[in-house]
């Protein structure tokens, strides 16, 4: 066994080790809320800490594909669906904070708030669209939608990515430094999709270029 | 999982400033009695300041001195609210001067200690609304900037008063990073620099202000929010034409000249129709002028609020 090619034993516990770690910042959160430690404004630090993780765990999952092709270990793969549902775990904790810590189901507050908070407005989109993903993650789904159609839908995980980015860099005041690193990994993840979609295009052009066109130069 | 805190915290619970500060003070000095044969006598965060009860004193529930000197924006220090408690220990306070210049008939240099003793001290406890929609209350230790003013007598041509706070990169981290432009600058039309509200503040909670607090002179203009409020404070300058401000320049759109309290008129992204007191679960509403309306209100009579945010 090598670690290109991971039996499955280590796998699932390489999969209990991220799984463990993944839990660690709500565990903090948690522990920091045991003994009072969440600091003068509790509820910021938990909307802040949870909108975070979602972000990070969003670009994370993002980051599979690439570094599974770059690598070519194929088994990351298996690793992505656990890490994008701790986006969505990390998302709708945020999203519970923000409804039930900060507003208290003020509906009103909240309807306003989407309307016209621009940030709340293209937050709220972007963890809605989280559901259906959520929704079509287990084995059964991908049966039922269909490999290609499963593929689609879950592109919408782009969306998502790049609303929250946005979300998090309209709510900063002034110091853009975090949003900015946010904004510059996504666009990585994102620019190694394009280039490997264009490359591929070129290369089945040139295989079919290549099928018909006779191969010697006359 | 606590998320926070009840307001009604039995006294008993409380660790009683007494041992809090014994704590403190054991560190201070520990830490600090090498270094104290080698510095004049200089005025501790935390030693003692007394001042007079004031008529200006609100009775809403005071914030605890705890989440008062932890939960600070002062991005000299960082931009992060835990960050001034935990970088301000780089700031000396002593020697210290203030300069008030500009167009009054005698300008002066100040020294802090003469500062100190310029006006009697009086404790006023005020609310203190951030433009981020928290809040707190405070009790301050300071005087009405209008005894300093008066002494260096404004000319016919003052119409604004600016403040200007140290700019020391080596004392103060933050300001290494551009995120405002430095020296932090703020300023007031001078009927609100005269204002008996508007104070020039030394201390809180009975002791000198720790620097995270804006050691060790800053200004408190309860009506406005925090930000107007310039910590640190190393030169006043009275003058004709409306300063513009550090956060004037940070986002024009955003932060205007006046920035007074006002739950009516939101910022460009957040409302600030409610705030969080800190230490309280439920949002309360914010109030006009942050409930100093008698105070203040005819400052602004005629004047369109929105328009002058």
């Amino acid at each position: 066994m090598t670690i290109k090619n991971l039996n499955d034993k280590s796998l699932a516990w390489f999969k209990a080790v991220i799984f463990l770690l993944a839990l660690m910042p709500l565990t903090k959160l948690g522990l920091q809320g045991y003994h009072n430690a969440l600091g003068a404004n509790p509820i910021e630090k938990i909307t802040r800490t949870t909108g975070y993780w979602t972000l990070a765990f969003l670009l994370i999952t993002l980051s599979v594909t690439p570094v599974r092709r770059l690598s070519g270990w194929q088994w990351l793969v298996r690793l992505r669906r656990m890490l994008g549902l701790f986006a969505f775990f990390y998302g709708s904790l945020h999203f519970l904070t923000y409804l039930v810590l900060d507003q208290f189901f003020d509906c009103d507050g909240i309807v306003k708030d989407i309307l016209k908070r621009p940030y709340i407005t293209i937050g709220f989109p972007s963890f809605l669209l989280m559901l259906p993903l959520a929704a079509t993650s287990t084995n059964a789904m991908i049966h039922r939608l269909g490999g290609k159609r499963w593929q689609h839908l879950h592109r919408l995980v782009y969306v998502c990515s790049i609303g929250g980015v946005v979300h998090y860099w309209w709510l900063v005041k002034k110091d853009l430094t975090n949003p900015i690193i946010f904004a510059a990994l996504l666009a990585i993840l994102l620019g190694f999709r394009v280039a490997y979609w264009h490359l591929q295009s070129r290369k089945q052009h040139l295989f079919a270029n290549a099928s018909t066109a006779p191969l010697g130069r006359p | 999982m606590k998320t926070y805190r009840k307001t009604d915290i039995k006294p008993s619970e409380i660790t009683s400033k007494a041992l809090f500060h014994s704590r403190r003070r054991f560190m201070q000095m520990t830490a600090g009695a090498s270094l104290a044969a080698l510095l004049p006598t200089s005025v501790w965060a935390g030693e003692k300041l007394a001042g007079k009860k004031s008529t200006y004193t609100v009775d809403d529930e005071l914030t605890p001195y705890k989440d008062i000197t932890q939960y600070n924006n002062f991005y000299e220090f960082g931009t992060s609210k835990e960050d001034p408690a935990v970088n301000a220990g780089s700031l000396k306070t002593r020697p210290w001067t203030v300069t008030v210049e500009g167009e009054v008939h005698k300008p002066k240099v100040f020294d802090i200690d003469e500062l100190l003793k310029l006006a009697p001290m009086e404790e006023r406890i005020y609310r203190f609304r951030c433009v981020e929609a928290w809040s707190m209350v405070v009790p301050w230790l300071g005087y009405p900037l209008a005894e300093l003013l008066k002494q260096v007598e404004p000319t016919g041509n003052a119409k604004y008063v600016e403040f200007i706070s140290l700019h020391d990169p080596e004392q103060m981290l933050g300001q290494k990073s551009s995120v405002l432009e430095w020296p932090y600058r703020e300023g007031l039309r001078l009927d609100e620099a005269m204002h008996p509200l508007t104070l020039l503040a030394f201390g809180l909670y009975g002791e000198v202000l720790p620097n995270q607090n804006g050691a060790p002179m800053r200004m408190v203009i309860p009506w406005k929010y925090g930000f107007k409020s310039a910590k640190a404070i190393v030169k006043i300058r009275l003058v004709e034409q409306q300063p513009v401000t550090s956060w004037m320049q940070a986002g024009p759109g955003e932060y205007g000249f006046y920035s007074n309290v006002n739950p009516k008129v939101d910022h460009k992204r957040w409302s600030q129709a409610k705030e969080r007191r800190i230490g309280e679960f439920f949002k309360r509403k914010t109030l006009m002028f942050n409930g100093y309306v008698e105070e203040v209100g005819q400052l602004y009579a005629g004047m369109d609020l929105k328009m002058n945010f």
